[in-house]
């Protein structure tokens, strides 16, 4: 067994707390797992991007381009971003909500959140995508976006490991005050994609 | 053998720390540096029940000579720094390899190749070779932390400082990793005691006894190194490959590939890579046709094979950096190193070629996507300050056609370079913008130099070039941006804050009073919170740029990353004409367009500089959000 799952967004959205949330469940579940995770100037709402990957025997810590089986987009440009490191057939769940670059350089291009959503759909027909900001803002905070999308994707059954194995993780590593609001992020996340795809 | 389940998921620098609290450290100093600040802020959690003592010292040149102290006196230590911090503590290092250590002494350092956040790409392998201290390259966090206890135990036995040599893709990966103690233990010191003895006094004479007793530890290491499981050999094809360190993952993972790849190449990894393991190296090299090296920054193994090759006289032909077949700078992954392979592979003629995956989308393929440079947080007290400066050199060329120049330095504020502030013109390494301004006054005497350096950076190395600016009498203007915290690298403290790593209250050391007993004549503290700080920020840098000396103005304010907000503004969209200035000005993340006005966003932490500058007066207090 062998699944590579890459998560993207900027700076401040917690891509290093679903990528240990990931390896942990991957752990549980007894498989081998390596991470790896730029810390350093990326956080000041750089680009972020955290590598999982998990097996029966794991390798080096970075997936190679074209071997994800799951790409975790907590924003558009993002995903677009790191859709090269996607396998042909590989999962996409993108978060819509866009979070504009915080300046314009002169000659950084112009940010068209909708052309890039249209460019990963056209590639990847069957992407999963939801405005979980908004979702994770609606339950308590917008910053449980990130927890959201792990209930998307439980909800989804992409992963190499049961939910409820994942939900025991999150229980345990998330601090007790901000536990209600990230398991209700979790689950209305991981419902309202049940229904999506029908499943 | 335990469950896998049990393992720990460990990021590589908790694995160093607690392989070493194993070992039995009972000292632990460091400057931080990312990518090797966690090795002490783990060990700074457990340090109380270990009874380990852990401190941020104040350079890493410092905390290489505390640490060397405490293993004069017998007790095992650890140093952590990154590579560059490495060039600060090289001067007691080179020293300190002639003398050696009783007890034990590893240093950890952090190599970045990449870089993702370092002035160099440098190659601390070969300054190992450069310093006579042995040096261990793990691929992995397990290796890491079995690699630490392995550190001690030589440095113990050879009583010579070792180096465990990490990258970031080590430092900052997290695997999981079966460690022997559920939970750190403190371990029985045995302290003995600083003993009295010449050998502790470095001097030409004893110098020349202990270099030939230096060179022989080498040989010894050598020796024992070859031995070792860390230095693997798989496979028995004629196609050699070796690598050391998390490279040698990624050759694996490319050969691995292929069907039969055992009896196509053997793969050589390298644990320990200086002193090179001549032995084992040798055995492998003398079963394989050709050698193909795969490893990240310098040519180091590369130079041993050749050497190794040249004084066996074996018939190998070697496929590396120095005839371009490996790229020579930048990080390694799988992909970079399946092309280099497939270069060599076609040189000699062998038609296997190791294929890549294909992805559904290629880089090319990509539309335009929007350059997110790091930045300055929303509210950070710096802006301020750089705007404040800005404004006030824009004055000063209008009254007196005089020109500013800004010498920036190492920490979060060199961000200030960043579109639209533009305000770094200058920066070389930790506390090197103030000495460069006293350079630079001496050479252009029709511009104003203003130098701007972080509270922690001022006490790692700025102190003194601020003396040797008064006494050599350089014209300069520093600004202190003093945030109260070592924001860059995670929020340590530092002598200016008053607190240790263990957060025990300490004496705080006021860089205003040091800077007055350096003999800077005109010093001034200067108060960056209030919301309308800028006025009285922009009128400070105004009188310290007119002051005929040096002047220095200490910025106080808190650092976004560790303080709540207490305001959150907002735009009045009737009284913004959409103008646009405070976007166009500042840069700040919490200030975006929304079709043709701008909106604050959430992460508007209160700083209300922009409010400051609103030509409209549109931008008002908001309350407050969590």
């Amino acid at each position: 067994m062998k699944y590579d799952i890459l998560i993207a967004g900027v700076g401040g959205q917690g891509v290093v707390l679903a990528s240990r949330l990931l390896a942990l469940a991957a752990m549980k579940t007894g498989f081998h797992v390596s991470t790896a995770e730029t810390i350093g100037m990326s956080q000041r709402e750089g680009s972020v991007s955290s590598h999982i990957r998990i097996g029966d025997k794991v390798s080096g810590s970075l997936i190679p381009i074209g071997q994800a089986d799951l790409l975790l987009g907590l924003e558009p440009a993002e995903t677009v971003r790191n859709l090269p490191f996607l396998k042909e057939g590989g999962k996409v769940l993108v978060n819509i909500h866009a979070i504009p670059p915080a300046s314009r350089p002169p000659g950084s291009p112009e940010y068209d959140p909708a052309a890039l959503l249209s460019f990963l759909c056209a590639y990847y027909p069957d992407i999963l995508c939801s405005d979980f900001t908004k979702l994770a803002d609606e339950v308590g905070t917008y910053r449980a976006a990130n927890v959201a999308m792990l209930g998307a994707v439980a909800g989804a059954r992409v992963l190499p490991f049961q939910e409820e194995i994942l939900k025991a993780v999150l229980d345990a590593e998330i601090p007790e005050k901000y536990r209600a609001v990230n398991d209700a992020a979790f689950e209305r996340a991981r419902k309202c994609i049940r229904s999506v795809s029908g499943t | 053998m335990s469950l896998l389940t049990d393992n720990k998921l460990l990021m590589g620098n908790e694995a160093i720390a607690l392989g070493a609290i194993e070992a039995g450290v009972q000292v632990v100093t460091g400057y931080p540096g990312t990518p090797s600040t966690e090795a002490l802020e783990t060990i700074a959690r457990y340090a109380k029940r270990c009874g380990i003592y852990t401190e941020w010292s104040s350079n890493e040149k410092v905390a290489l000579e505390t640490a060397a102290g405490a293993a004069y006196s017998g007790a095992k230590a650890l140093v952590t720094m990154k590579q560059v911090g490495l060039n600060v503590a090289s001067d007691p290092l080179m020293s300190l390899s002639y003398i050696g250590v009783k007890g034990a002494l590893v240093l950890l350092v952090a190599d970045d190749p990449g870089p993702h956040s370092s002035q160099t790409e440098q190659d601390t392998r070969v300054f190992g070779h450069f310093a006579n201290i042995p040096v261990l390259d793990p691929a992995t966090p397990q290796e890491a932390y079995e690699l630490t206890k392995l550190a001690f135990e030589l440095s113990h036995e050879f009583e010579i400082p070792i180096i465990l040599r990490t990258t970031t893709r080590v430092s900052h990966s997290c695997g999981d990793v079966e460690v022997e103690a559920a939970e750190p233990v403190p371990v029985e010191a045995v302290e003995e005691g600083f003993v009295k003895d010449r050998r502790w006094t470095i001097f030409p004479k004893l110098t020349a006894e202990r270099h030939p007793w230096l060179e022989n530890v080498q040989e010894k290491l050598s020796e024992r190194f070859s031995g070792l499981s860390f230095n693997s050999v798989s496979g028995s094809g004629k196609i050699g490959i070796i690598a050391s360190g998390v490279s040698a993952l990624y050759v694996k993972e490319a050969i691995e590939a292929v069907r039969g790849f055992e009896e196509l190449f053997t793969l050589f990894r390298v644990g320990t890579a200086y002193p090179f393991p001549e032995k084992a190296a040798l055995s492998f090299l003398k079963g394989i046709d050709r050698l193909i090296v795969a490893e990240e920054l310098d040519p180091y193994l590369e130079e041993q094979a050749l050497q190794l090759i040249g004084k066996a006289h074996l018939p190998v032909d070697v496929y590396g950096k120095k005839n371009g077949f490996f790229p020579v700078s930048g990080e390694y992954n799988v992909d970079i190193v399946i092309d280099s392979i497939n270069r060599a592979l076609a040189a000699y003629g062998e038609s296997l070629c190791l294929s890549h995956a294909s992805p559904a989308v290629s880089r090319e393929k990509l539309p335009p996507l929007p350059i997110r440079a790091p930045t300055l947080c929303a509210g950070c007290m710096h802006r301020t300050v750089f705007y404040a400066f800005k404004q006030a050199a824009k004055q000063l060329k209008k009254e007196s056609q005089t020109d500013t120049i800004f010498s920036g330095d190492i920490g979060c504020y060199t961000l200030g370079n960043a579109y639209p502030l533009n305000m770094v013109d200058t920066c070389l390494c930790m506390g090197a913008g103030i000495s460069l301004a006293g350079g630079l006054y001496h050479t252009n005497p029709k511009t104003k130099q203003v130098a701007f350096i972080g509270d922690s950076t001022f006490f790692h190395s700025g102190i003194p070039a601020v003396i040797n600016a008064v006494y050599n009498g350089a014209n300069i203007t520093l600004a202190v941006l003093d945030n109260r915290t070592t924001a860059m690298t995670g929020h340590q403290p530092h002598p200016g804050v008053g607190v240790t790593a263990l957060g025990n209250v300490s004496k705080a050391i006021e860089i205003a009073d040091v800077v007055r007993s350096c003999g800077v004549e005109s010093v001034k503290i200067v108060n960056t919170v209030d919301p309308d700080s800028l006025e009285s920020c922009i009128k400070a840098a105004k009188e310290a740029m007119n002051f005929n000396g040096p002047s220095v103005l200490v910025f106080k304010g808190k650092c976004v990353g560790i303080t709540k907000p207490d305001k959150h503004y907002e735009i009045n969209p009737e009284a913004c004409t959409g103008c646009g200035f405070c976007i166009k000005e500042l840069g700040c993340p919490a200030l975006n367009l929304d079709g043709d006005k701008p909106v604050i966003q959430d992460n508007c932490s209160g700083c209300g500089l922009c409010a400051q500058i609103c030509p409209s007066e549109a931008i008002c207090i908001g309350g407050v959000k969590l």
